[in-house]
């Protein structure tokens, strides 16, 4: 019992997002991450590549400054790391934050 | 003493005692503290948080309108930021380890982070820095507190220094006290320039370094005619610029005196003068200097001053106050023209990459109708009170202007409905002021009583010059070959369809330029109130034939300069003391 808790603590589980509205991550779209960020009590950690992010700090995910078409690597680790990467993917890839894409 | 040279904006001379104030830009000293005063600082600082939260939220409950929603949104994204671990770690930490205090803590790491915004070259995300900003200002406001110098209330005579004034801070000075503005930042056709000549008080801006070289108290000359500051003056400066004042006083003594004398040439043409206004206590103004009436009043004044939403009540309010002072006399009043403006422009989530070219002035009434329409009921409630006219700005096209007096009709529709009374007859005009307007007049002509020629906004089209940008502001003129074109076109196109036309842009306030829009065929001008006098001197001492000969001239002229060089030549003729 106490082993599986354990297991369940240091569940981590990380994922490629892109970035697909026309705006990038500019002050709404970082709200939005955040507050879904902050429902989980997984650790969640966002990397562009160059720097790395505590990803329910507003002031940091939006200084990532991400741009349509950015990658971001997202790290989550704690009992309910799979559902925030979950939650997390769909409003980047698939609501992209309720806003347009750009036209092709 | 310290000389400074800046742009004049406002012309007269003022000596008084130095006022500094930051509306936009706390100077905060970095304060060292002992490290057992670390938790004062700390707790200070955490304590400046929870009350900007909490002022927040009432901000964000206050705004429940539809259209608020926008704003909503933007005190949500402050929200998070204030209730962020990182950053309030991140200022916390700073004051341990730094010894600094809690506003030094809070000024340094949001500018860090503002700074790293401005970096950024997609346009949403630099755009963010006015968020830091003002979240820094949010805080600095708690922790600062009652320390903020009060102008609303002054007791002595001040010149006040700043970085730079935003138009609503400026139009609530006293004229009786603030005697006159220098500041930093800003430029001859900023917001608060505007609003300091329309307020009568001398101003000299773009002095740069100006807040870093004066402490509070200094005595300070504002040279409003020659562009100049000086601090700390020595004796015979001041007996000098004493000198100067008096002379300015008598000047405009002097042209105080034709205020009651009609504005005629001296062959017998009469030109009618009127003023343009932001604020409803300048209405008096116009008077004073002999204004006939209010040839453009602007009600943006009502959006810039407060959290929230004007209510019909307020533009009713407003509009009454100043169309009571004029009685007969006609009162035109310009729907909103909100939207590139900095106000705005910070509201907006995703602020727009190219502004002047996008949602603003009649295209963002027409896509808010409700609060278009409780402007229009507002207007219409007013118009049986004197003579009342309505204007449309930056219409584009027929369209536009056919869809903004479609929803006049209907708001006339609704007062019908509900007996409320309003002038039926009430005029209905538009602002000439893209290219596309000037050049379909004669169409437009059709279906309004008046139009009136805006040419700040004309010429920053035609030439496709942001006059803000002083990287290209050179290029901006009102007397290019090209805009003048365009003028001529819509005052044949006015006068062909025999219907009212006016010139309410800075054009016709400057004294080069009067006459050559006399010669054009303009018989009435709108202006700023302070420059009334002036100009009614310059056209009591012309003739029309003379005027006629100016433009014949100049249109027949191909470069700017040489237009420039001709019509300043010309007007130092007519009245050498303003130049």
């Amino acid at each position: 019992m106490q082993a599986e808790e354990d297991t369940l603590e240091n569940e981590e589980y990380e994922a490629e997002l892109e970035i697909k509205n026309a705006e990038g991550l500019h002050m709404r779209p970082a709200m939005q991450f955040v507050d879904i960020a902050n429902r989980f009590d997984s650790e969640i950690n966002v990397s562009n590549g160059e720097t790395n992010v505590d990803g329910k700090s507003i002031m940091n995910i939006s200084m990532l400054a991400a741009t349509c078409g950015t990658k971001l690597r997202i790290k989550a680790k704690g009992p309910d790391a799979r559902q925030a990467i979950d939650a997390l993917r769909e409003l980047v890839e698939e609501k992209h934050f309720d806003e347009p894409t750009p036209k092709k | 003493m310290e000389i400074k040279k800046g742009i004049a904006v406002s012309p007269g001379i003022s000596i008084a005692r130095s006022l500094i104030i930051d509306s936009e830009d706390y100077r905060i000293p970095r304060r060292q503290i002992k490290p057992s005063q670390r938790m004062i600082e700390i707790q200070r600082a955490r304590n400046a948080f929870k009350d900007a939260i909490g002022e927040l939220t009432r901000f964000e409950s206050a705004t429940d309108k539809p259209e608020g929603g926008k704003i909503k949104d933007i005190f949500a994204v402050h929200l998070r930021f204030l209730h962020d671990r990182s950053l309030r770690k991140k200022i916390t930490d700073m004051i341990h380890s730094d010894l600094v205090t809690a506003e030094y803590a809070v000024s340094t790491v949001l500018r860090e982070i503002a700074s790293h915004f401005t970096k950024v070259k997609d346009a949403y995300i630099s755009e963010r820095a006015a968020d830091i900003y003002d979240i820094e200002r949010r805080l600095l406001t708690q922790l600062l507190g009652r320390k903020r110098e009060n102008v609303e209330h002054l007791k002595n005579e001040v010149v006040i220094v700043a970085r730079e004034l935003s138009p609503t801070r400026t139009a609530g000075f006293d004229r009786k006290f603030v005697k006159g503005i220098a500041s930093d930042a800003g430029g001859r056709t900023s917001h608060a320039a505007i609003v300091a000549r329309s307020l009568g008080i001398p101003a000299v801006v773009a002095l740069e370094d100006l807040t870093e070289c004066t402490s509070v108290g200094d005595l300070v000359i504002v040279d409003g005619n020659r562009a100049i500051v000086i601090v700390n003056p020595d004796e015979q400066t001041i007996r000098q610029y004493e000198e100067y004042s008096k002379e300015f006083t008598e000047l405009e003594h002097r042209l105080d005196a034709i205020r009651q004398k009609p504005a005629v040439t001296r062959d017998g043409v009469e030109i009618t003068l009127l003023g343009n206004i932001e604020f409803p206590n300048e209405a008096e103004v116009v008077l004073e200097k002999g204004g006939a009436g209010i040839g453009l009043y602007r009600t943006e004044f009502l959006y810039l001053n407060t959290q929230t939403e004007p209510t019909e009540q307020d533009h009713y309010e407003a509009y009454a106050e100043t169309v009571r002072v004029f009685a007969d006399k006609p009162v035109v009043i310009r729907t909103l023209d909100l939207g590139a403006d900095k106000y705005t422009q910070r509201k907006r989530f995703a602020p727009e990459p190219n502004p002047f070219l996008g949602l603003r002035s009649i295209r963002f009434c027409l896509q808010n109708l409700m609060l278009f329409k409780r402007q229009l009921r507002a207007i219409l409630r007013v118009s049986v009170l004197g003579d009342v006219k309505i204007m449309f700005p930056l219409i584009t096209n027929r369209h536009e202007l056919m869809q903004a007096k479609m929803i006049l009709h209907d708001v006339m529709e609704d007062l019908d409905e509900e007996s409320i009374p309003y002038n039926r007859d009430m005029q209905v005009g538009i602002m000439v002021e893209t290219p596309s307007a000037a050049l379909t007049a004669h169409s437009l002509a059709r279906d309004v009583d008046f139009f009136s020629i805006g040419t700040n906004d004309l010429t920053q089209y035609t030439l496709a010059v942001d006059r803000g940008n002083e990287l290209v502001s050179m290029l901006y003129s009102t007397v290019d070959p090209a805009v003048l074109r365009l003028i001529r076109t819509v005052i044949q196109d006015a006068h062909k369809a025999q219907i009212d036309l006016s010139v309410c842009g800075e054009m016709a306030s400057e004294p080069e330029y009067i006459m050559l829009l006399m010669g054009m065929g303009v018989r009435t001008i709108s202006i700023t109130s302070p420059m009334i006098p002036e100009i009614k001197q310059i056209i009591r001492s012309v003739t029309m034939e003379y005027c006629n000969n100016v433009a014949r001239k100049v249109l027949g002229m191909d470069s700017e300069r040489q237009i420039s060089a001709y019509l300043r030549d010309a007007a130092r003729k007519i009245l050498p003391e303003a130049f």
